[in-house]
Protein backbone atom coordinates (compact mmCIF):
# COMPACT_ATOMS: atom_id res chain seq x y z
CA UNK A 1 0.00 0.00 0.00
CA UNK A 2 1.40 3.55 -0.86
CA UNK A 3 -0.36 5.52 1.75
CA UNK A 4 1.79 5.68 5.32
CA UNK A 5 0.38 4.57 8.35
CA UNK A 6 -1.12 7.35 9.84
CA UNK A 7 0.28 9.24 13.21
CA UNK A 8 -0.30 7.11 16.01
CA UNK A 9 -1.11 4.33 14.25
CA UNK A 10 0.35 1.03 15.23
CA UNK A 11 3.65 -0.23 14.07
CA UNK A 12 2.48 -3.74 13.55
CA UNK A 13 -0.69 -2.62 11.20
CA UNK A 14 1.11 -2.49 8.17
CA UNK A 15 0.81 -5.78 5.81
CA UNK A 16 4.19 -7.70 5.89
CA UNK A 17 6.46 -7.25 3.19
CA UNK A 18 8.47 -9.43 0.61
CA UNK A 19 8.03 -12.83 -0.48
CA UNK A 20 7.10 -14.60 2.93
CA UNK A 21 4.76 -11.58 3.20
CA UNK A 22 3.44 -11.93 -0.15
CA UNK A 23 2.78 -15.65 0.07
CA UNK A 24 1.55 -14.99 3.25
CA UNK A 25 -1.36 -12.55 2.13
CA UNK A 26 -2.29 -14.80 -0.77
CA UNK A 27 -2.97 -18.28 1.96
CA UNK A 28 -5.39 -15.87 3.12
CA UNK A 29 -7.37 -15.66 0.59
CA UNK A 30 -10.50 -17.93 0.50
CA UNK A 31 -9.63 -19.16 -2.59
CA UNK A 32 -5.93 -20.05 -1.79
CA UNK A 33 -6.31 -23.63 -0.61
CA UNK A 34 -8.71 -24.34 -4.01
CA UNK A 35 -5.47 -23.13 -6.34
CA UNK A 36 -3.21 -25.24 -4.43
CA UNK A 37 -5.41 -28.27 -4.71
CA UNK A 38 -5.72 -27.76 -8.46
CA UNK A 39 -2.09 -27.44 -9.23
CA UNK A 40 -1.34 -30.08 -6.92
CA UNK A 41 -4.04 -32.14 -9.24
CA UNK A 42 -2.13 -30.80 -12.47
CA UNK A 43 1.01 -31.89 -11.15
CA UNK A 44 -0.26 -35.45 -9.85
CA UNK A 45 -1.97 -36.48 -12.92
CA UNK A 46 1.07 -35.48 -15.65
CA UNK A 47 2.97 -37.45 -13.12
CA UNK A 48 0.62 -40.76 -13.34
CA UNK A 49 -0.41 -40.02 -17.38
CA UNK A 50 1.89 -38.51 -19.08
CA UNK A 51 -1.19 -37.80 -21.96
CA UNK A 52 -2.98 -35.11 -19.31
CA UNK A 53 -0.87 -32.20 -20.60
CA UNK A 54 -1.14 -32.95 -24.55
CA UNK A 55 -3.35 -30.39 -27.10
CA UNK A 56 -6.24 -33.26 -27.34
CA UNK A 57 -6.53 -33.77 -23.38
CA UNK A 58 -6.48 -30.17 -23.21
CA UNK A 59 -9.40 -29.45 -25.25
CA UNK A 60 -11.42 -32.39 -23.18
CA UNK A 61 -10.44 -30.83 -19.90
CA UNK A 62 -11.22 -27.37 -21.27
CA UNK A 63 -14.74 -28.36 -22.05
CA UNK A 64 -15.36 -30.73 -19.24
CA UNK A 65 -14.52 -26.95 -16.95
CA UNK A 66 -16.29 -24.45 -19.29
CA UNK A 67 -20.50 -24.78 -19.06
CA UNK A 68 -20.23 -25.46 -14.97
CA UNK A 69 -17.98 -22.56 -14.86
CA UNK A 70 -20.63 -20.29 -16.90
CA UNK A 71 -23.15 -21.17 -14.87
CA UNK A 72 -20.95 -21.03 -11.24
CA UNK A 73 -20.20 -17.62 -12.53
CA UNK A 74 -24.90 -16.84 -12.01
CA UNK A 75 -24.99 -19.18 -8.99
CA UNK A 76 -22.20 -17.70 -7.31
CA UNK A 77 -23.57 -14.11 -7.29
CA UNK A 78 -27.13 -15.77 -6.42
CA UNK A 79 -25.68 -17.74 -3.41
CA UNK A 80 -24.19 -14.09 -2.54
CA UNK A 81 -27.54 -12.74 -2.46
CA UNK A 82 -28.58 -15.78 -0.24
CA UNK A 83 -30.65 -16.95 -3.35
CA UNK A 84 -30.51 -20.17 -5.15
CA UNK A 85 -31.44 -21.02 -8.76
CA UNK A 86 -32.07 -24.87 -9.34
CA UNK A 87 -33.44 -24.97 -12.64
CA UNK A 88 -30.38 -23.76 -14.28
CA UNK A 89 -29.37 -26.68 -15.93
CA UNK A 90 -32.77 -26.67 -17.48
CA UNK A 91 -32.64 -23.66 -18.97
CA UNK A 92 -29.36 -25.06 -20.45
CA UNK A 93 -31.14 -27.69 -22.61
CA UNK A 94 -34.12 -25.56 -23.27
CA UNK A 95 -32.22 -22.44 -24.86
CA UNK A 96 -31.06 -24.51 -27.80
CA UNK A 97 -34.64 -26.46 -28.98
CA UNK A 98 -35.86 -22.55 -28.53
CA UNK A 99 -33.00 -21.70 -31.29
CA UNK A 100 -33.48 -24.37 -33.19
CA UNK A 101 -37.03 -23.56 -33.47
CA UNK A 102 -36.42 -19.97 -34.12
CA UNK A 103 -33.79 -20.57 -37.03
CA UNK A 104 -36.73 -23.30 -38.35
CA UNK A 105 -39.18 -20.81 -38.16
CA UNK A 106 -36.85 -18.52 -40.37
CA UNK A 107 -35.13 -16.15 -38.44
CA UNK A 108 -31.35 -15.71 -38.98
CA UNK A 109 -29.48 -17.80 -36.63
CA UNK A 110 -27.75 -15.01 -34.56
CA UNK A 111 -30.89 -13.58 -33.98
CA UNK A 112 -32.50 -17.21 -33.37
CA UNK A 113 -29.51 -17.39 -30.56
CA UNK A 114 -30.70 -14.01 -29.12
CA UNK A 115 -34.29 -15.17 -28.77
CA UNK A 116 -33.26 -18.30 -27.45
CA UNK A 117 -30.92 -15.88 -24.23
CA UNK A 118 -34.51 -13.74 -24.08
CA UNK A 119 -36.27 -16.55 -23.41
CA UNK A 120 -33.89 -17.78 -20.71
CA UNK A 121 -33.55 -14.26 -19.58
CA UNK A 122 -37.81 -14.26 -19.18
CA UNK A 123 -37.73 -17.43 -16.99
CA UNK A 124 -35.11 -16.05 -14.75
CA UNK A 125 -37.59 -12.88 -14.55
CA UNK A 126 -40.52 -15.56 -13.64
CA UNK A 127 -38.45 -16.87 -10.99
CA UNK A 128 -37.51 -13.77 -9.42
CA UNK A 129 -41.32 -12.33 -9.36
CA UNK A 130 -42.47 -15.60 -7.72
CA UNK A 131 -39.62 -15.69 -5.63
CA UNK A 132 -39.65 -11.86 -4.70
CA UNK A 133 -43.63 -10.50 -5.25
CA UNK A 134 -45.06 -13.97 -3.94
CA UNK A 135 -42.19 -14.42 -1.21
CA UNK A 136 -41.15 -18.54 -2.07
CA UNK A 137 -38.18 -18.90 -0.68
CA UNK A 138 -36.07 -19.71 -4.56
CA UNK A 139 -35.11 -23.03 -3.67
CA UNK A 140 -38.96 -24.10 -3.92
CA UNK A 141 -39.20 -21.37 -7.31
CA UNK A 142 -36.45 -22.88 -9.08
CA UNK A 143 -37.50 -26.65 -7.88
CA UNK A 144 -41.15 -26.07 -9.29
CA UNK A 145 -39.35 -24.58 -12.18
CA UNK A 146 -36.98 -27.56 -13.03
CA UNK A 147 -40.05 -29.66 -13.57
CA UNK A 148 -41.77 -27.70 -15.37
CA UNK A 149 -39.08 -26.74 -18.15
CA UNK A 150 -38.45 -30.31 -18.60
CA UNK A 151 -41.35 -30.54 -19.49
CA UNK A 152 -41.72 -27.75 -21.87
CA UNK A 153 -37.92 -29.06 -23.47
CA UNK A 154 -39.31 -32.25 -24.04
CA UNK A 155 -42.80 -30.34 -25.82
CA UNK A 156 -40.95 -28.71 -27.56
CA UNK A 157 -38.21 -31.04 -28.73
CA UNK A 158 -40.95 -34.24 -28.88
CA UNK A 159 -38.37 -35.55 -26.97
CA UNK A 160 -36.03 -35.74 -30.08
CA UNK A 161 -32.62 -33.95 -30.60
CA UNK A 162 -32.13 -32.21 -33.62
CA UNK A 163 -29.19 -30.65 -35.80
CA UNK A 164 -27.88 -26.84 -34.43
CA UNK A 165 -28.83 -24.05 -37.12
CA UNK A 166 -25.90 -22.58 -38.76
CA UNK A 167 -22.43 -21.97 -40.75
CA UNK A 168 -19.21 -23.55 -39.69
CA UNK A 169 -17.77 -19.95 -38.91
CA UNK A 170 -20.69 -19.62 -36.48
CA UNK A 171 -20.90 -23.23 -35.21
CA UNK A 172 -17.08 -22.96 -34.52
CA UNK A 173 -17.76 -19.62 -32.70
CA UNK A 174 -20.06 -20.51 -31.06
CA UNK A 175 -18.04 -23.89 -29.39
CA UNK A 176 -17.34 -26.20 -31.78
CA UNK A 177 -13.70 -25.37 -32.32
CA UNK A 178 -11.55 -27.19 -29.29
CA UNK A 179 -11.28 -24.31 -27.11
CA UNK A 180 -14.27 -22.11 -28.00
CA UNK A 181 -16.07 -22.98 -25.16
CA UNK A 182 -13.14 -22.32 -22.47
CA UNK A 183 -12.72 -18.55 -23.99
CA UNK A 184 -15.92 -17.69 -24.03
CA UNK A 185 -15.94 -19.05 -20.36
CA UNK A 186 -13.04 -17.05 -19.76
CA UNK A 187 -14.56 -13.86 -21.04
CA UNK A 188 -17.50 -14.15 -18.61
CA UNK A 189 -15.54 -14.88 -15.66
CA UNK A 190 -13.74 -11.98 -16.53
CA UNK A 191 -16.36 -9.56 -16.59
CA UNK A 192 -18.43 -11.31 -14.21
CA UNK A 193 -15.08 -10.50 -11.79
CA UNK A 194 -14.89 -6.99 -12.46
CA UNK A 195 -18.70 -6.99 -11.99
CA UNK A 196 -18.28 -8.18 -8.32
CA UNK A 197 -15.53 -6.46 -7.26
CA UNK A 198 -15.10 -3.42 -9.17
CA UNK A 199 -19.24 -2.03 -9.72
CA UNK A 200 -22.05 -1.14 -7.48
CA UNK A 201 -23.69 -4.03 -8.19
CA UNK A 202 -21.49 -6.36 -7.10
CA UNK A 203 -21.01 -4.63 -3.85
CA UNK A 204 -24.62 -4.08 -3.33
CA UNK A 205 -25.26 -8.44 -4.02
CA UNK A 206 -22.47 -8.62 -1.09
CA UNK A 207 -24.52 -5.98 0.75
CA UNK A 208 -28.16 -7.53 0.35
CA UNK A 209 -26.50 -11.67 1.19
CA UNK A 210 -24.16 -10.21 3.96
CA UNK A 211 -26.86 -7.97 6.40
CA UNK A 212 -30.31 -7.05 4.00
CA UNK A 213 -31.55 -4.90 6.81
CA UNK A 214 -28.23 -2.66 6.57
CA UNK A 215 -28.35 -2.95 2.80
CA UNK A 216 -31.93 -1.56 2.42
CA UNK A 217 -31.45 1.16 5.13
CA UNK A 218 -28.54 2.79 3.27
CA UNK A 219 -31.28 2.76 0.45
CA UNK A 220 -29.93 -0.64 -1.51
CA UNK A 221 -33.09 -1.79 -3.47
CA UNK A 222 -32.07 -5.04 -2.71
CA UNK A 223 -35.45 -6.59 -4.89
CA UNK A 224 -33.62 -5.69 -8.08
CA UNK A 225 -30.79 -6.66 -7.10
CA UNK A 226 -32.10 -10.13 -6.70
CA UNK A 227 -34.02 -10.39 -9.65
CA UNK A 228 -31.50 -9.09 -11.68
CA UNK A 229 -29.10 -11.91 -10.51
CA UNK A 230 -32.03 -14.58 -11.30
CA UNK A 231 -32.12 -13.23 -15.08
CA UNK A 232 -28.25 -13.36 -14.89
CA UNK A 233 -27.97 -16.73 -14.05
CA UNK A 234 -30.96 -18.37 -16.34
CA UNK A 235 -29.29 -16.54 -18.96
CA UNK A 236 -25.77 -17.56 -18.38
CA UNK A 237 -27.07 -21.24 -17.70
CA UNK A 238 -28.85 -20.65 -21.16
CA UNK A 239 -25.90 -19.25 -22.56
CA UNK A 240 -23.83 -22.28 -21.50
CA UNK A 241 -26.44 -24.76 -23.05
CA UNK A 242 -25.96 -23.26 -26.77
CA UNK A 243 -22.25 -23.20 -26.60
CA UNK A 244 -22.50 -27.14 -25.65
CA UNK A 245 -25.28 -27.82 -28.69
CA UNK A 246 -22.88 -26.09 -31.18
CA UNK A 247 -19.99 -28.20 -29.99
CA UNK A 248 -21.65 -31.49 -29.95
CA UNK A 249 -23.58 -29.80 -33.43
CA UNK A 250 -27.05 -30.99 -32.10
CA UNK A 251 -29.15 -30.51 -29.56
CA UNK A 252 -30.32 -32.48 -26.73
CA UNK A 253 -33.50 -32.72 -24.68
CA UNK A 254 -31.85 -34.77 -21.84
CA UNK A 255 -28.81 -32.09 -21.95
CA UNK A 256 -27.07 -29.96 -18.31
CA UNK A 257 -30.10 -30.80 -16.14
CA UNK A 258 -29.86 -31.17 -12.43
CA UNK A 259 -25.77 -32.71 -12.72
CA UNK A 260 -24.37 -29.11 -14.52
CA UNK A 261 -26.55 -27.24 -12.31
CA UNK A 262 -24.69 -29.00 -9.27
CA UNK A 263 -21.65 -28.75 -10.83
CA UNK A 264 -22.03 -25.01 -11.44
CA UNK A 265 -23.10 -24.66 -7.54
CA UNK A 266 -20.40 -26.92 -6.56
CA UNK A 267 -17.19 -25.08 -8.79
CA UNK A 268 -18.87 -21.80 -6.45
CA UNK A 269 -18.72 -23.91 -3.21
CA UNK A 270 -15.50 -25.42 -3.65
CA UNK A 271 -14.01 -21.88 -4.28
CA UNK A 272 -15.11 -20.48 -1.31
CA UNK A 273 -18.31 -18.62 -1.84
CA UNK A 274 -20.55 -18.75 1.65
CA UNK A 275 -24.05 -20.88 1.13
CA UNK A 276 -25.19 -18.95 3.90
CA UNK A 277 -24.60 -15.95 1.85
CA UNK A 278 -22.78 -12.62 2.01
CA UNK A 279 -19.16 -13.81 0.65
CA UNK A 280 -17.96 -15.26 -2.44
CA UNK A 281 -15.60 -14.76 -5.12
CA UNK A 282 -15.58 -15.18 -9.11
CA UNK A 283 -12.22 -16.29 -9.73
CA UNK A 284 -12.95 -18.98 -7.13
CA UNK A 285 -15.48 -20.36 -8.78
CA UNK A 286 -12.87 -20.77 -11.96
CA UNK A 287 -10.22 -22.50 -9.97
CA UNK A 288 -13.17 -24.93 -8.21
CA UNK A 289 -14.93 -25.58 -11.88
CA UNK A 290 -10.85 -26.50 -13.03
CA UNK A 291 -10.37 -28.89 -9.85
CA UNK A 292 -13.84 -30.74 -10.61
CA UNK A 293 -13.07 -30.91 -14.17
CA UNK A 294 -9.26 -31.65 -13.76
CA UNK A 295 -10.66 -34.47 -11.21
CA UNK A 296 -13.21 -35.99 -14.11
CA UNK A 297 -11.02 -35.40 -16.71
CA UNK A 298 -7.70 -37.06 -14.89
CA UNK A 299 -9.45 -40.08 -13.40
CA UNK A 300 -10.91 -40.77 -16.67
CA UNK A 301 -7.22 -41.52 -18.21
CA UNK A 302 -6.46 -43.57 -15.62
CA UNK A 303 -9.31 -45.69 -15.86
CA UNK A 304 -11.71 -44.85 -12.61
CA UNK A 305 -14.74 -45.46 -13.27
CA UNK A 306 -18.06 -43.51 -13.29
CA UNK A 307 -19.21 -44.85 -9.67
CA UNK A 308 -15.89 -43.88 -8.08
CA UNK A 309 -15.65 -40.79 -9.36
CA UNK A 310 -18.62 -39.33 -7.91
CA UNK A 311 -17.17 -40.52 -4.36
CA UNK A 312 -14.19 -38.67 -5.12
CA UNK A 313 -16.23 -35.27 -5.92
CA UNK A 314 -18.27 -35.57 -3.03
CA UNK A 315 -15.04 -36.58 -1.00
CA UNK A 316 -13.67 -33.54 -2.73
CA UNK A 317 -16.31 -30.91 -1.68
CA UNK A 318 -16.57 -32.17 1.72
CA UNK A 319 -12.84 -31.73 2.42
CA UNK A 320 -12.79 -28.23 0.55
CA UNK A 321 -15.88 -26.98 2.88
CA UNK A 322 -13.72 -28.14 5.87
CA UNK A 323 -10.38 -26.39 4.72
CA UNK A 324 -12.17 -22.99 3.28
CA UNK A 325 -13.99 -22.97 6.90
CA UNK A 326 -11.02 -23.90 9.04
CA UNK A 327 -9.34 -21.08 6.87
CA UNK A 328 -12.25 -18.44 7.67
CA UNK A 329 -11.54 -18.94 11.31
CA UNK A 330 -7.43 -18.33 10.84
CA UNK A 331 -8.37 -15.42 8.82
CA UNK A 332 -10.48 -14.41 11.49
CA UNK A 333 -7.81 -14.68 14.39
CA UNK A 334 -5.45 -13.15 11.97
CA UNK A 335 -7.10 -10.06 11.93
CA UNK A 336 -8.48 -9.17 15.42
CA UNK B 1 -28.86 22.11 3.03
CA UNK B 2 -28.41 26.02 3.96
CA UNK B 3 -25.16 27.05 5.36
CA UNK B 4 -25.87 29.72 7.80
CA UNK B 5 -24.22 29.47 10.90
CA UNK B 6 -25.43 26.80 12.68
CA UNK B 7 -23.36 27.35 15.94
CA UNK B 8 -23.40 25.54 19.26
CA UNK B 9 -26.20 26.22 21.33
CA UNK B 10 -29.24 26.90 19.10
CA UNK B 11 -31.91 24.38 18.85
CA UNK B 12 -31.35 21.35 16.39
CA UNK B 13 -34.42 19.36 16.62
CA UNK B 14 -37.81 19.80 18.69
CA UNK B 15 -41.14 17.62 19.02
CA UNK B 16 -43.93 18.87 20.14
CA UNK B 17 -47.10 17.12 21.73
CA UNK B 18 -46.25 14.11 19.51
CA UNK B 19 -48.94 11.60 20.11
CA UNK B 20 -48.66 7.86 18.33
CA UNK B 21 -51.48 5.07 18.30
CA UNK B 22 -51.38 1.90 17.12
CA UNK B 23 -55.08 0.57 16.37
CA UNK B 24 -56.28 0.93 20.34
CA UNK B 25 -52.54 1.21 21.57
CA UNK B 26 -51.26 4.54 22.27
CA UNK B 27 -47.79 3.97 22.27
CA UNK B 28 -46.79 7.77 22.64
CA UNK B 29 -49.36 10.16 25.10
CA UNK B 30 -47.93 14.08 23.96
CA UNK B 31 -44.09 13.39 23.99
CA UNK B 32 -42.01 16.93 23.35
CA UNK B 33 -38.42 17.07 23.41
CA UNK B 34 -35.56 19.28 22.45
CA UNK B 35 -32.51 18.95 21.52
CA UNK B 36 -29.57 21.63 20.38
CA UNK B 37 -26.48 21.38 18.37
CA UNK B 38 -23.29 20.89 20.39
CA UNK B 39 -26.01 19.34 23.14
CA UNK B 40 -26.52 15.43 24.03
CA UNK B 41 -29.89 14.49 25.46
CA UNK B 42 -30.32 11.04 26.88
CA UNK B 43 -33.82 9.17 26.94
CA UNK B 44 -33.90 6.84 29.67
CA UNK B 45 -37.01 4.18 30.04
CA UNK B 46 -38.06 0.64 30.33
CA UNK B 47 -39.29 -1.59 27.15
CA UNK B 48 -42.06 -0.25 26.08
CA UNK B 49 -41.84 2.99 27.71
CA UNK B 50 -42.21 4.45 23.86
CA UNK B 51 -38.21 5.35 23.82
CA UNK B 52 -38.07 3.45 20.07
CA UNK B 53 -41.44 4.70 19.10
CA UNK B 54 -40.43 8.16 19.35
CA UNK B 55 -37.10 7.75 17.91
CA UNK B 56 -38.48 5.99 14.96
CA UNK B 57 -41.10 9.30 14.29
CA UNK B 58 -37.69 11.60 14.53
CA UNK B 59 -35.98 8.86 11.84
CA UNK B 60 -39.21 9.19 9.49
CA UNK B 61 -39.95 5.41 9.73
CA UNK B 62 -43.24 6.30 11.89
CA UNK B 63 -45.44 8.88 11.19
CA UNK B 64 -47.05 11.00 14.64
CA UNK B 65 -50.57 10.42 15.00
CA UNK B 66 -50.75 13.79 16.00
CA UNK B 67 -48.27 16.58 17.14
CA UNK B 68 -45.56 18.58 15.11
CA UNK B 69 -41.55 17.67 14.60
CA UNK B 70 -39.40 21.27 14.00
CA UNK B 71 -35.55 21.01 12.20
CA UNK B 72 -33.87 24.32 12.93
CA UNK B 73 -36.67 25.92 14.21
CA UNK B 74 -39.05 25.33 11.44
CA UNK B 75 -41.89 22.80 11.30
CA UNK B 76 -41.21 19.58 8.83
CA UNK B 77 -42.95 16.50 7.79
CA UNK B 78 -40.63 13.81 8.16
CA UNK B 79 -42.43 11.25 5.61
CA UNK B 80 -39.71 8.56 5.23
CA UNK B 81 -36.35 7.87 6.72
CA UNK B 82 -35.01 9.42 3.03
CA UNK B 83 -36.74 12.59 4.37
CA UNK B 84 -35.62 12.68 7.52
CA UNK B 85 -32.32 12.08 5.89
CA UNK B 86 -32.43 14.69 4.05
CA UNK B 87 -32.86 16.75 6.82
CA UNK B 88 -29.61 15.82 8.15
CA UNK B 89 -31.19 13.12 11.06
CA UNK B 90 -29.69 10.17 10.73
CA UNK B 91 -29.84 6.95 13.55
CA UNK B 92 -27.29 4.70 14.17
CA UNK B 93 -29.02 1.07 15.36
CA UNK B 94 -26.47 -1.34 17.23
CA UNK B 95 -25.35 -3.78 14.63
CA UNK B 96 -28.30 -3.66 12.40
CA UNK B 97 -25.97 -0.95 10.44
CA UNK B 98 -23.17 -2.24 8.97
CA UNK B 99 -22.24 -5.39 6.70
CA UNK B 100 -19.56 -8.00 8.54
CA UNK B 101 -18.41 -8.95 4.89
CA UNK B 102 -17.22 -6.47 3.36
CA UNK B 103 -14.25 -3.52 4.50
CA UNK B 104 -14.60 -0.68 6.16
CA UNK B 105 -14.22 1.60 3.64
CA UNK B 106 -16.90 -0.22 1.63
CA UNK B 107 -19.17 0.14 4.39
CA UNK B 108 -18.84 3.83 5.33
CA UNK B 109 -19.88 4.45 1.18
CA UNK B 110 -22.19 1.64 1.06
CA UNK B 111 -24.85 3.02 -1.76
CA UNK B 112 -22.46 6.51 -1.51
CA UNK B 113 -20.23 4.83 -3.33
CA UNK B 114 -17.38 7.13 -5.99
CA UNK B 115 -17.45 5.66 -8.92
CA UNK B 116 -14.52 6.33 -11.60
CA UNK B 117 -14.69 8.62 -14.57
CA UNK B 118 -15.21 6.37 -17.88
CA UNK B 119 -17.62 4.29 -19.66
CA UNK B 120 -17.96 1.15 -17.16
CA UNK B 121 -18.83 3.42 -14.02
CA UNK B 122 -16.46 1.54 -12.01
CA UNK B 123 -15.67 1.54 -7.77
CA UNK B 124 -13.25 4.17 -7.52
CA UNK B 125 -11.97 2.00 -4.77
CA UNK B 126 -8.66 4.19 -3.72
CA UNK B 127 -10.49 7.54 -3.68
CA UNK B 128 -12.80 6.06 -1.30
CA UNK B 129 -10.19 4.49 0.92
CA UNK B 130 -8.39 7.68 1.46
CA UNK B 131 -11.47 9.70 1.95
CA UNK B 132 -12.78 6.96 4.37
CA UNK B 133 -9.39 6.85 6.38
CA UNK B 134 -9.64 10.54 6.35
CA UNK B 135 -13.27 10.57 7.68
CA UNK B 136 -12.01 8.09 10.47
CA UNK B 137 -9.29 10.33 11.05
CA UNK B 138 -11.63 13.49 11.17
CA UNK B 139 -13.58 11.96 14.48
CA UNK B 140 -10.90 10.33 16.00
CA UNK B 141 -11.16 6.76 15.06
CA UNK B 142 -8.08 4.47 14.65
CA UNK B 143 -8.21 1.38 12.89
CA UNK B 144 -4.95 -0.86 11.47
CA UNK B 145 -6.72 -0.66 8.39
CA UNK B 146 -9.39 0.84 5.98
CA UNK B 147 -9.41 -2.56 3.94
CA UNK B 148 -10.41 -4.47 7.13
CA UNK B 149 -13.53 -6.22 7.16
CA UNK B 150 -16.23 -5.19 9.50
CA UNK B 151 -16.74 -8.21 10.65
CA UNK B 152 -13.65 -8.43 12.21
CA UNK B 153 -13.62 -5.67 14.13
CA UNK B 154 -15.15 -5.48 17.98
CA UNK B 155 -18.63 -4.06 18.53
CA UNK B 156 -16.93 -0.79 19.97
CA UNK B 157 -15.23 -0.26 16.75
CA UNK B 158 -18.16 -1.66 14.64
CA UNK B 159 -20.00 0.97 16.61
CA UNK B 160 -17.63 3.50 15.70
CA UNK B 161 -17.17 2.96 12.28
CA UNK B 162 -21.72 3.02 12.26
CA UNK B 163 -21.58 6.74 13.51
CA UNK B 164 -18.72 7.57 11.38
CA UNK B 165 -20.71 6.69 8.36
CA UNK B 166 -23.67 8.46 10.17
CA UNK B 167 -21.33 11.70 10.28
CA UNK B 168 -19.76 11.15 7.01
CA UNK B 169 -22.92 11.37 5.57
CA UNK B 170 -23.11 14.68 6.71
CA UNK B 171 -25.75 13.57 9.94
CA UNK B 172 -26.04 17.16 12.16
CA UNK B 173 -28.91 15.60 14.47
CA UNK B 174 -27.43 12.34 15.81
CA UNK B 175 -30.03 9.45 17.06
CA UNK B 176 -28.09 6.64 18.70
CA UNK B 177 -30.00 3.48 19.81
CA UNK B 178 -28.44 2.41 22.81
CA UNK B 179 -24.95 2.71 21.67
CA UNK B 180 -22.85 1.31 24.84
CA UNK B 181 -25.30 -1.95 25.48
CA UNK B 182 -23.88 -5.01 25.36
CA UNK B 183 -20.68 -3.21 25.84
CA UNK B 184 -16.93 -3.83 28.32
CA UNK B 185 -15.82 -0.86 30.34
CA UNK B 186 -12.53 -0.29 27.40
CA UNK B 187 -15.16 -0.72 24.56
CA UNK B 188 -17.38 1.62 26.30
CA UNK B 189 -14.57 3.87 26.83
CA UNK B 190 -14.03 4.24 23.21
CA UNK B 191 -17.33 5.44 21.92
CA UNK B 192 -17.67 7.85 24.71
CA UNK B 193 -14.57 9.20 23.60
CA UNK B 194 -15.97 9.17 20.19
CA UNK B 195 -19.38 10.99 21.19
CA UNK B 196 -17.48 13.60 23.65
CA UNK B 197 -15.83 14.27 20.67
CA UNK B 198 -18.75 14.93 17.96
CA UNK B 199 -20.25 16.97 21.02
CA UNK B 200 -17.07 18.91 21.05
CA UNK B 201 -17.29 19.87 17.62
CA UNK B 202 -20.46 22.54 18.34
CA UNK B 203 -22.15 21.55 14.59
CA UNK B 204 -24.08 18.18 16.00
CA UNK B 205 -26.67 17.98 18.33
CA UNK B 206 -26.76 13.66 19.43
CA UNK B 207 -29.83 12.04 21.06
CA UNK B 208 -29.67 8.91 22.94
CA UNK B 209 -31.48 5.72 24.08
CA UNK B 210 -30.66 4.04 26.66
CA UNK B 211 -30.94 1.95 29.97
CA UNK B 212 -28.16 2.37 31.91
CA UNK B 213 -29.05 5.76 34.46
CA UNK B 214 -25.18 5.83 35.64
CA UNK B 215 -23.84 6.10 32.41
CA UNK B 216 -26.11 8.21 30.39
CA UNK B 217 -25.97 11.09 33.26
CA UNK B 218 -22.41 11.29 32.87
CA UNK B 219 -22.40 11.47 29.47
CA UNK B 220 -25.60 13.16 28.30
CA UNK B 221 -26.01 17.20 29.30
CA UNK B 222 -29.40 16.61 29.46
CA UNK B 223 -31.31 13.41 30.70
CA UNK B 224 -35.54 12.85 30.30
CA UNK B 225 -37.41 9.81 31.83
CA UNK B 226 -40.18 7.92 29.83
CA UNK B 227 -42.59 5.94 31.17
CA UNK B 228 -46.25 4.55 29.43
CA UNK B 229 -45.44 6.44 26.51
CA UNK B 230 -45.40 9.87 28.32
CA UNK B 231 -42.27 11.58 29.66
CA UNK B 232 -42.84 12.22 33.29
CA UNK B 233 -38.98 13.90 34.30
CA UNK B 234 -36.65 15.84 32.74
CA UNK B 235 -33.10 17.70 33.97
CA UNK B 236 -30.08 18.43 33.26
CA UNK B 237 -27.86 16.02 34.17
CA UNK B 238 -25.46 17.30 36.84
CA UNK B 239 -28.73 18.25 38.36
CA UNK B 240 -29.81 14.67 39.16
CA UNK B 241 -28.82 11.78 40.62
CA UNK B 242 -29.30 7.67 39.66
CA UNK B 243 -30.56 7.62 43.26
CA UNK B 244 -33.32 9.99 42.17
CA UNK B 245 -34.15 8.51 38.75
CA UNK B 246 -34.70 5.13 40.07
CA UNK B 247 -37.29 6.82 42.88
CA UNK B 248 -38.87 8.21 40.60
CA UNK B 249 -39.51 4.98 38.53
CA UNK B 250 -40.45 2.77 41.50
CA UNK B 251 -42.80 5.83 42.78
CA UNK B 252 -44.20 5.03 39.32
CA UNK B 253 -44.60 1.63 39.55
CA UNK B 254 -46.47 1.99 43.06
CA UNK B 255 -48.96 4.35 41.69
CA UNK B 256 -49.47 2.25 38.74
CA UNK B 257 -49.95 -1.07 40.70
CA UNK B 258 -52.40 1.29 43.96
CA UNK B 259 -54.27 2.95 40.14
Amino acid sequence: MDHTASAGGSANAGPRRGIAGRLHAFLLRPEASVIVVAVVLVIYFQFANANFLTDANLQTVSQFIAAPVIIACGEIMLLICREIDLSVGQVFALAPFVMERAAHAGAPVVLAIVAALAVCALIGFVIGLITIRLKVPSFITTLGMLFLITGVTLTISRGFPADTPGGPLLTNIMGNWGYAEIVWALGVVLVMHIVLRDTRWGLHTIATGGNVIAAAEAGININRIRMGNFILTSTLGGFAGLLEAFRIGSTDPLAGGSNIMFLGVASGVIGGTAIAGGAGTIVGGLVGGIVLGVLQDGFTLQGINAFTFDIIIGAAILLAMVANIHLARLRGAGQA
Amino acid sequence: MSTTAMSAGTEALRAEGIVKTFGRITALNGVSMHVARGEMLGILGDNGAGKSTLMKILTGYHQPTSGQVFVNGAPVDLGSVDQARAFGIECVYQDLALVNGLSIYHNLFLNREILRRGPFRLLDHRTMRRRAQAALEDIGVTVASVDLEVGALSGGQRQAIAVARAVASNARILLLDEPLAAMGAREAGLIIDLIERLKARGDIAIVMIAHNYAQTLEICDRVMLMQHGEVTYESHAAETSPAELLEIVRREYRAARAG
